[in-house]
């Protein structure tokens, strides 16, 4: 095992040439291969990679889908979003548990299958869903968990699970997944396709200066949820000095926020865009770096988007002198993420493509003066990518009229939940939520969680408000409660997702979260007190007050918006105790250890149980 | 370098900042205290406890991380700032086992000091009770994680002053804990008694054996002279 393990590991850090920077694709690699990245793995890349062994076990704990512990040759991953929940994991997940005689975490007898759950995977739209090894599957049922795992036993290539071909490139051979694009709704910019090249070529017959100058008449905005404008950024790391063209234009695409799954769509379907649009930015900034780097979760879309970017390669539009024009040297590599939700912040993102843990970076300095390896870079949103070559194509004007008048141009929404047509929708900026909810047959709803769990989540008096950055500003995300659905299960639901992502890095965030799940717990325990609202009110504060990140500083919205926009959830459920007890105390589990070494029954015990 | 000095606003006290201090460097020169856990004056800046965080032109930044800039306009010491520094230390006692009073560190302990000067008496939140290792394999030193609080100060100085990268961050979330550069215990690594990781510790999570209260209770840093004293003491001179 030793001299395989040692060969093969060798084999890696060779493809990437012992590159420190390149330890993610190492570390996914020797995963892949050996179902975990063992203790004597991590000594033997630390030798060939030249780091030291801990800087490797740094990365290896910091990623959901790494693990030094030895997994099963077949990794169940369940999704456990709220909106999975919503729509039959419970059932699911029992089906899997009883399928295989495992609990989540544990591998079969065998060695084989692994079962474990994951935070949102990109599926809202075909839920509840999973991923085995690479593999999606959707739409599960306890029917398909039986076939799913009587094919694993019988075969253990999760590729045989696809039977049925989702629509468009989904049928591609190289994606060859059951997912549906389900694209409701395709607007001018993102979703009205692109021939490749057309704003390109607009684009170098342009001096650098002239694309971002376009870009800024555009009033183009990050469409990563931040919302800060495109051209400025541009500018900046154009500005940045560094060495020729050593800079970086990077690609979010680990769109992490649950209930959002629209870059899946747009890689799915409109990766030309995309690469054209880095392109285009790699020409403004003077850089000759691309980077793309895609979702541990969209992995099945990897060897699809290797292909696009080789047959523009081909092309000549990417590569060496790019589209002709001398001396433009523009290349994108794919870069592998490996389940982590704060990855999808900047910094974390150029953190984890540098090859260390993903913890986002102290700003200043900012990414566009010092960002990947140091150099200026500029990080942007799939989506920002795509409209960026539309208004290259179209002119800025063009992309102007769209919207409304501080948002210009359109936002691609995902929407799920209690909805009868779920799935990506582009709507011009100032469309009013109500607007949406009707497309998507969500209008009974109760509340909607809009921009994902850092969003905000409004009620029916609010859905005249706007989807712009000036009101309801988001994402994408957005996800529809009906009327039975437990809102403070919601919130629980959301912030155990924010407990289980923070990088941990910074005090309020790692520990905040979790005090907060705890008291929410409480109150759904029966156990919540009226001062509790206070409580929450003030630790929310204090966390988005203090964290060093922007997932930090919004991790408590769940708590502050059902606070601000609910408020009789508490109130319903919080009671004043007239008693002068704590409620919080739990008094019999409190005393059942010593019950249970004494045997009998506390007479306090009984007491506490009819509280 | 003087004539290269402009001023910043603290607490409406006009302060002298040379170009490339940070906030929190600018203010220790002033004679000005804020507090801090994660920062020391021989290691780059952290930002990680939070514990210095001000408000910079209305809004919030860590002292430590934030470069000095003509004009700002900082606010420290208000009832809204020393709040949410007192429920991040809350937040530090509550997430480790802290026992101040059986520990070696009491007196000289930053954490403790902090807290005292915030006016802590108690923390608001209920305490976490982690399970948390000792590992006392080294001959010369040991690592209690019950007291650790993350900062990452042997981290950054085993790394960046000692050349040896001992020390590391494994895990995320509440789960993230300093891991050590070996399979299992700090006895196997190439740490020495005399690094500078062994003293940066601001809490007692890293101790030297065997010096166990050689100095009293009573006579320790900060059993007479609250911390940031010796800033301030710049400032009246």
């Amino acid at each position: 095992m030793s001299d395989i393990l040692k060969a093969s590991i060798e084999e890696f850090t060779l493809a990437v040439d012992n590159d420190r920077s390149r330890m993610m694709d190492v570390v996914n690699a020797v995963q892949a291969k050996y179902g975990c990245v063992s203790s004597e793995a991590m000594d033997l890349i630390a030798e060939a990679m030249d780091v030291k062994r801990v800087e490797v076990e740094s990365v290896i704990s910091f990623y959901g889908f790494l693990s030094n512990e030895q997994k099963g040759k077949v990794v169940i991953r369940l999704c456990n979003d709220v909106v999975d929940k919503m729509l039959g994991y419970d059932e699911v997940a029992a089906a899997f548990k009883f399928e295989l005689g495992i609990d989540f975490g544990e591998t079969t007898p065998d060695g084989n299958i692994s079962l474990e759950t994951t935070a949102c995977m990109g599926m809202c739209d075909q839920a509840p869903a999973a991923l085995v090894n690479d593999v999606v599957v959707t739409e599960l049922s306890t029917d398909k968990v039986r076939r799913i795992i009587a094919e694993l036993r019988r075969s253990l290539d999760p590729e045989r699970l696809v039977t049925k071909l989702g629509d468009g490139n989904n049928e591609h051979d190289l994606v060859h997944a059951m997912v549906h694009n389900n694209i409701r709704s395709a607007g001018p910019v993102v979703l009205a396709g692109l021939g490749a090249g057309k704003a390109l070529k607009k684009a170098l017959a342009m001096t650098p200066q002239e694309v971002i100058r376009s870009l800024k008449a555009s009033r183009l905005r990050g469409r990563g949820g931040a919302g800060f404008p495109t051209g400025m950024k541009w500018e900046f790391t154009r500005a940045a000095l560094s060495l020729g063209s050593d800079k970086y234009v990077i690609c979010n695409a680990d769109e992490g926020e649950p209930g959002t799954f629209k870059d899946r769509v747009i890689l799915t379907e409109y990766p030309d865009i995309l690469i054209e649009g880095m392109t285009i930015a790699g020409y403004a900034i003077g850089a000759a770096h691309g980077v793309l780097y895609l979702r541990g979760e969209y992995a099945y879309l990897r060897a699809f988007l290797e292909q696009e970017l080789a047959k523009r390669r081909e092309l000549g539009l990417l590569g060496r002198d790019v589209a002709g024009k001398t001396g433009f040297d523009f290349d994108i590599r794919v870069q592998m993420g490996a389940g982590a939700y704060i990855c999808g912040e900047e910094t974390a993102l150029i953190s984890s493509c540098e090859g260390l843990r993903g913890d986002p970076k102290n700003r200043p300095p900012f990414p566009a003066q010092k960002g990947m390896l140091g150099r200026p870079t500029s990080v942007n949103n799939v989506e920002t990518f795509c409209s960026v070559a539309r208004i290259l194509e179209r002119g800025s004007g063009w992309f102007n009229q769209l919207g409304s008048k501080g948002s210009p141009g359109t936002k691609l929404l995902s929407i799920s939940g209690d909805c009868n047509r779920p799935g990506v929708y582009e709507m011009e900026f100032g469309t009013p939520l109500r607007e949406v909810l009707k497309l998507a047959g969500g209008l009974n709803a109760q509340a909607v969680q809009v921009g994902g769990p850092s969003g905000e989540l409004v009620g029916p008096e609010q859905f005249d408000r706007a989807i712009c950055y000036d009101d309801l500003a988001t994402g994408g995300a957005i996800v529809v409660f009906g009327a039975d659905r437990d809102l403070l299960e919601v919130v629980a639901e959301y912030l155990e997702f924010f407990v289980e992502e923070s990088c941990g890095y910074c005090t309020p965030c790692r520990v905040g979260n979790l005090l907060l799940k705890q008291r929410i717990d409480h109150i759904r325990a029966g156990r919540g007190e009226k001062a509790d609202v206070a409580y929450l009110q003030e630790l929310g504060e204090s966390i988005r007050f203090t964290s060093r990140c922007g997932l930090g500083q919004t991790s408590p919205n769940p708590v502050l918006s059902s606070l601000r926009n609910f408020p009789a959830l508490y109130e319903e459920v919080l009671k004043e105790e007239t008693r002068g007890f704590h409620r919080r105390f739990d008094l019999a589990s409190a005393v059942s250890k010593a019950e249970e070494i004494v045997g009998r029954k506390s007479s306090h015990s009984e007491e506490a149980g009819a509280v | 370098m003087t004539d290269a000095t402009f001023s910043i606003v603290i607490d409406d006290q006009e302060i002298s900042a040379r170009p490339g201090q940070t906030i929190l460097q600018a203010a220790d020169d002033a004679g000005l205290y804020i507090p801090r856990l994660c920062a020391h004056k021989d290691l780059v800046p952290h930002g990680s406890c939070r514990v210095c965080t001000v408000k910079v032109n209305g809004r919030p930044q860590s002292a430590c991380t934030q470069p000095a800039a003509a004009g700002q306009v900082i606010e420290s010491e208000t009832d809204e700032i020393r709040g949410v520094r007192r429920a991040i230390v809350d937040m530090l006692f509550v997430e480790g086992n802290h026992l101040c009073p059986f520990c070696e560190k009491s007196g000289d302990c930053e954490l403790q000091a902090v807290a005292y000067r915030l006016g802590i008496a108690a923390p608001k939140y209920p305490f976490l009770f982690p399970k948390r290792e000792v590992d006392a394999s080294h001959p010369k030193i040991m690592i209690d994680h019950n007291r650790c609080v993350l900062c990452g100060r042997c981290v950054r100085a085993s790394r960046d002053l000692d050349g040896k990268h001992v020390f590391d961050f494994v895990g995320r979330g509440i789960d993230k804990k300093v891991a050590v550069n070996s399979a299992a215990k700090l006895a196997d690594t190439n740490i020495d008694i005399s690094d500078k990781a062994v003293d940066v510790c601001p809490v007692g999570a890293i101790l030297r054996k065997r010096v166990g209260y050689v100095v009293p209770v009573g006579e320790r840093t900060y059993d007479h002279d609250p911390i940031g004293s010796k800033i301030e003491a710049a400032r009246e001179r």
